[in-house]
């Protein structure tokens, strides 16, 4: 098409949605398609925009433990741009499929880890109904999706049809089929706390202070929160669990054949997990979007509801104010356990992958079902906690007890079942 | 429209991904196409706003089984075994097995009458849902308050949500205790009470211990009882 037509058309077209923009439905349909898209943006930079953060601070606390100072010259003083440069030398490399790979599978593999990472960030609550999928077994679902990332390694260091990929990648498979077990038990945990799969319903749960929060609920919960973080590190394979890529041993293990963009891609996956398996530490455990201080939650606890009500949820201008500061609470609580999973990877010498066996099997496995187990028989012991109520406590007292004053607790200890 | 895009998108990729699994003859490549079958199963039933069920899929079939089905096949294939070569008879007898299984199917699902069987399926319950929609826009569109119109809005909103919510997660969890909210609440006396799932439930667990302990001994580590001689050596 022509430049004069072109631009003609285009007035005409321009000319048309302002008309139609009179009726006020069709501005709300676009409106809401505008808001969905642009936030559906924003969760896709989150999962590219902090793993590129995450491996500068890699970079930069690594030196710095090493009593180096890391990435100095791209971007300034401290080197934030490095990560960027990474990137574009990385798309540059060439696209290499070895001649003994199955190249279907291998291309392919990077992709599936990716994905499966990127599926995890959808169904995490960022803020107070601010979820790209609100789904009502969330915990159950983000579980299930972090658990597939393993077959894209699996299938990658199978397909490279070197010896040092399919070591890595069998490692890989025997430590995360065996960690995933103490992973979902630990999770239950708070779960079982909150009694909702729904990951919102327990961040809300988790309102007002931090004793709130439900690492503080009882010494289980609290001892689960570290068993829960130990088996998060190694399920993401991370030092000192990175047996699938260790290079004093196998070269790089299962990405040994991959190159430029695809191995990069296997690197987005790694962090952006780490930023995901942190998101639910914190949603279980650490209050996910509350400060846990009083004073800046009344404050922008003041600003929802308020402003023209929309059809959406958490979608009002003042709710929208305080949950904007509430999703950078939740990035920035993430971001300090993703730090801390750096600095353990580099302050911690790897385990033998017998050692890392070993410790789930014999170690973890029966201390999370320990745990587990006093988690469901605190509420017996205690009739109530933090003024919250439990479900066997007022039936238990009205057992103990025992008068005429233990009909309407047990109903109401029945009402709690039922709902 | 969106979710009928969506629908036959997922149902291609489920059928195009099982009958790939069929006729690729690389045992790896079959576990990834199996990976895309089950995978867009899982998004069907997200489709159905049946969430429960769409991530035991993906935990289950394709976190699982897929995952031990590569591992087993990276201890044991190598050379001719990675590949799959069928002799045309097997070819012939595995299509009518696959074809009988499919008529069982389809003709197992025709007989049922599913309008009559379960409520809120069927042409007539679509029928309803769409008077309703209509009713509930017109509704908004016809109310002349902005209080009347919000809370026009609200009951289009309640209307979606209630027919679009998978929220069945509590139901089904008080069903695996025995108990049954959903069907023996406010039901007339004498009538039975609809039994839940507790039976079943505990002798599927029992039969994953007795799997366990099996499993436990199979892979125990196998050391004879030694005399002194094979000691020394």
């Amino acid at each position: 098409m022509s430049g004069p037509l072109a631009v003609l058309t285009l007035e005409n077209y321009i000319a048309s949605v302002l008309k139609s923009c009179a009726d006020s439905e069709t501005v709300a349909t676009v409106a809401f398609v505008l808001a969905a898209l642009t936030h559906a943006a924003l969760l896709l930079g989150l999962f590219g925009g902090l793993p590129v953060f995450y491996i500068w601070l890699e970079r930069k606390v690594a030196g710095r433990i090493q009593d180096r100072l890391g990435p100095t010259r791209v971007g300034g003083k401290f080197g934030w741009l490095q990560t960027i440069a990474d990137g574009i030398k990385l798309i540059q490399k060439e696209d290499l499929v070895p001649k003994d790979a199955d190249s279907v599978v291998f291309r392919m593999s990077p992709y599936l880890a990716g994905v499966a990472s990127f599926a995890a960030f959808m169904v995490l609550p960022v803020a107070d109904s601010w979820v790209g999928v609100a789904a009502e077994c969330g915990a159950f679902l983000i579980l299930a999706l972090m658990s597939l990332e393993v077959l894209g390694i699996i299938l990658a260091g199978y397909s490279s049809g070197s010896k040092w990929a399919l070591f890595g990648a069998m490692r890989e498979a025997a430590q995360m089929v065996s960690y995933e077990i103490p992973m979902a038990i630990c999770a239950l945990i708070p779960l079982l706390i909150a009694g909702s799969l729904n990951l919102q319903v327990v961040g809300r749960m988790q309102a007002g202070g931090f004793w709130n929060w439900f690492i503080f609920h009882d010494p289980f919960s609290f001892l689960a929160f570290f068993c829960y973080f130990t088996v998060a590190t190694a399920s993401v394979k991370r030092a000192p669990f990175d047996l699938a890529e260790a290079e004093s041993e196998l070269v790089a293990g299962f990405h040994t054949e991959y190159s430029g963009f695809r191995w990069s891609i296997f690197f987005l996956a790694e962090y952006a997990s780490m930023f995901a398996v942190s998101g639910i530490a914190v949603l279980l455990f650490l209050g996910g979007w509350e400060t846990g201080a009083v004073v800046p939650e009344s404050i922008f606890g003041a600003f929802r509801g308020w402003g023209a009500n929309v059809p959406v949820p958490g979608f009002e201008i003042g709710t929208y104010i305080a949950n904007v500061f509430a999703a950078h609470v939740f990035v920035v609580k993430a971001s300090l356990l993703v730090t801390l999973q750096i600095w353990v990877r580099w302050t911690l010498p790897r385990l033998r992958i017998d050692q890392v066996m070993t410790t789930c099997l014999k170690y973890l496995v029966p201390i999370s079902c320990f745990l587990f187990l006093g988690a469901v028989l605190w509420p017996l012991i205690l009739a109530s906690t933090n003024s919250r109520p439990v479900v066997f406590g007022p039936a238990l007292k009205s057992v103990v007890s025992s008068g005429s004053s233990s009909a309407p607790s047990v109903a109401r200890a029945d009402s709690e079942v039922a709902r | 429209m969106t979710e009928q895009l969506l629908f036959w998108v997922f149902a291609i990729l489920s059928c195009g991904g099982a009958l790939a699994v069929v006729v690729t003859q690389n045992v790896v490549r079959m576990a990834f196409w199996l990976v895309v079958s089950l995978g867009a199963v899982a998004a069907l039933f997200f489709l159905l706003h049946a969430d429960f069920l769409g991530a035991a899929q993906l935990l289950i079939y394709v976190g699982g089984t897929v995952v031990l089905l590569v591992f087993g096949v990276m201890l044991t294939a190598s050379g001719h075994t990675i590949k799959v070569q069928t002799t045309p008879a097997e070819t012939l007898l595995g299509c009518g097995v696959g074809l009988l299984l499919l008529c069982v199917l389809v003709f197992g699902i025709k007989s049922v009458e599913w309008a009559k069987e379960i409520p809120g399926v069927g042409d007539s319950a679509a029928a309803a849902d769409q008077a309703e929609d209509a009713k509930l826009a017109s509704d908004v569109a016809s109310a002349k308050t902005d209080e009347s119109r919000q809370a026009a809005i609200n009951a289009r909103d309640a209307a979606v949500a209630r027919r679009q919510s998978g929220r069945t997660l509590r139901q089904l969890g008080l069903s695996f205790f025995g108990l049954r909210p959903d069907r023996n609440l406010n039901q007339e006396q004498g009538k039975p009470l609809a039994p839940g799932y507790l039976l079943p439930f505990e002798i599927i667990s029992i039969h994953l211990l007795v799997v366990l302990v099996g499993a436990a001994y199979l892979a125990r580590a196998k050391c004879r009882a030694t005399s002194g001689l094979e000691a020394d050596l």
